[in-house]
């Protein structure tokens, strides 16, 4: 094992839990997390969930300075990487240089803010004093529009419904959560949304946003004192491409999550890894991606474990009463088979590729533990079993 | 101030001070205990916060529901008839004194 320094850039879950995972692991080296951000490594899925409604930042930190500091990981917050310098394995912090033995990028992604007229006037919603501040802005009654109807932009309109403001939301794709479930789970969405109260214009872009609110491509006005732009993210890659290390939306790794520099991984939103089974290359943007990333990194570099990572994907967005649940993943084309039981599979060709679900634990829980089998999880298998998904 | 005693699986013993209110799980994050993981948060999205709680202790903090159940499948360690998701255990001042003991391991 290398017990030389190794440095995290990137403080969010996958590089927090990279720190610890090593830790755990009995990485004996000096293990430095470097994040952006100032303050203590945080939770962001909440901000557009429970924080929302109870402001209580100080539940969204990861550890107390205290387990940091027991477990020997240097915290530089507030801190920006300006370059890698591969060949001297140094990092450079504006005029200072910090050596690494073995580099992880954690770096994560930012909001993607399309060069509309006025795009300046939107709100975001990805880090906490972005939370915050939309937070202060629903202490008295607003209409808000809000541009994009992914996972982000939908939780905000369902919190801001929920507490009485007059929500719409414009799409550009023409049903909800277009990348992420299927047509039907969509329409389930688009229902609950509706009945909440929010106006939803799907397959219409917003072209504009005024002091008086949002312009769509149909020249529709949504009147709104509050937009919040939640259009998506791009990964940041800006690093590791100057460094000259391979990008292809994302950091481009392979199967062991290794770089196209041994001594350099990525993990979470911001790498682009092969899918166990396909080959495929994919970038998540999840908890459970960055943290199975960074548990298998640690055991590559302090066991030398050579499996290729495999972990199941799974994400999860709660939208009023509703907790949907998805195992696996799908591509926007597979095909959809409805249960009665509400729950929706999905097929890539003969084989199940991914299982939604709302408010069903259990076959959330059941699916998962089916499509880490794999085998037996065809089309043909599953409808003899009268689409029973206990694992064998 | 309900106070709240964690057992770790080697026999190590921490009283922490919870806030009425917060979760068991939230209290062992903020009190820096390792053998609480807590991936998801309190989501109910993992069964990394898993916690056996002390039979004197099982009817005043009430049994698991279904989706805890649910979750708990995915346990690593054994779960047994008091097995609960920490995060699912809201702190009362009726628990003042609640006992609960940690698993080997949550991953």
């Amino acid at each position: 094992m290398r017990t030389g320094p190794l440095v995290i850039v990137g403080a969010g879950q996958g590089g927090f839990q990279a720190a610890m995972s090593l830790r755990q692991e009995g990485y004996a080296g000096p293990i430095t997390l470097i994040g952006a951000e100032p303050g203590l490594p945080y939770q962001r899925p909440p901000l557009s969930k429970a924080y929302l409604k109870t402001g209580e930042a100080e539940k969204l930190t990861l550890r107390p300075q205290a387990v940091f500091d027991a477990k020997g990981i240097t915290l530089r917050m507030g801190t920006r990487v300006t370059a890698i310098d591969r060949a001297a394995r140094q990092l450079c912090i504006g005029d200072e240089r910090l050596d690494y033995e073995t580099l992880i990028l954690a770096t994560g992604t930012r909001n993607l803010r399309p060069p509309l007229p006025g795009v300046e006037r939107a709100l975001d919603l990805r880090t906490l004093p972005d939370a915050t501040a939309l937070r202060a802005a629903l202490e008295r009654p607003r209409r808000i529009a809000v541009v994009g109807g992914g996972f982000i932009g939908l939780e905000f309109a369902a919190v801001a419904a929920s507490l009485g403001h007059r929500v719409s939301l414009a799409e550009a794709a023409p049903r909800l959560m277009a990348r992420a479930v299927s047509a039907e789970m969509s329409e389930r969405f688009r229902l609950l949304h509706e009945t909440l109260g929010t106006e939803l214009f799907l397959g219409k872009g917003a072209t504009e946003v005024t002091e008086g609110g949002l312009v769509l491509a149909d020249g529709t006005r949504l009147a709104a004192d509050l937009v919040l732009l939640a259009a998506g993210v791009r990964p940041n890659v800006e690093l590791a491409e100057a460094a000259g290390l391979a990008v292809d939306n994302g950091i481009v790794v392979d199967a062991g999550l290794r770089t196209s520099d041994p001594h350099i991984f990525a993990l979470g939103d911001c790498a682009a890894f092969p899918e166990a089974g396909s080959g495929a290359r994919v970038r998540l943007e999840s908890v459970q991606a960055a943290t199975d990333h960074a548990r298998a990194i640690a055991r590559t570099i302090v066991r030398g474990d050579a499996t290729p990572y495999a972990a199941v994907p799974w994400f999860w967005s709660d939208q009023h009463d509703a907790k949907l649940q998805i195992a696996g993943l799908a591509r926007p084309g597979d095909d959809s088979l409805v249960l009665d039981s509400g729950a929706v599979l999905r097929f890539r060709g003969d084989r199940l590729s991914a299982v939604e679900t709302v408010n069903d634990a259990r076959t959330h829980m059941q699916a998962r533990r089916l499509l880490a089998q794999g085998a037996d999880a065809t089309r043909d298998s599953l409808r003899e079993r009268n689409y029973d998904l206990t694992a064998a | 101030m309900p106070r709240l005693t964690f057992v770790e699986h080697d026999g190590t013993e921490t009283t922490l001070e919870a806030a009425t209110g917060d979760s068991v799980m939230e209290t062992a994050v903020a009190g820096g205990l390792d053998g609480i993981v807590a991936e998801c948060g309190g989501s109910m999205m993992c069964a990394t916060c898993h916690c056996y709680v002390d039979d004197a202790w099982i009817e005043r903090t009430g049994t698991r529901s279904e989706s805890e159940d649910d979750m708990l499948e995915s346990a690593v360690c054994e779960v047994r008839p008091t097995s609960r998701l920490s995060c699912q255990i809201v702190l009362t001042p009726e628990l003042d004194g609640l006992v609960v003991h940690l698993p080997e391991a949550q991953v």
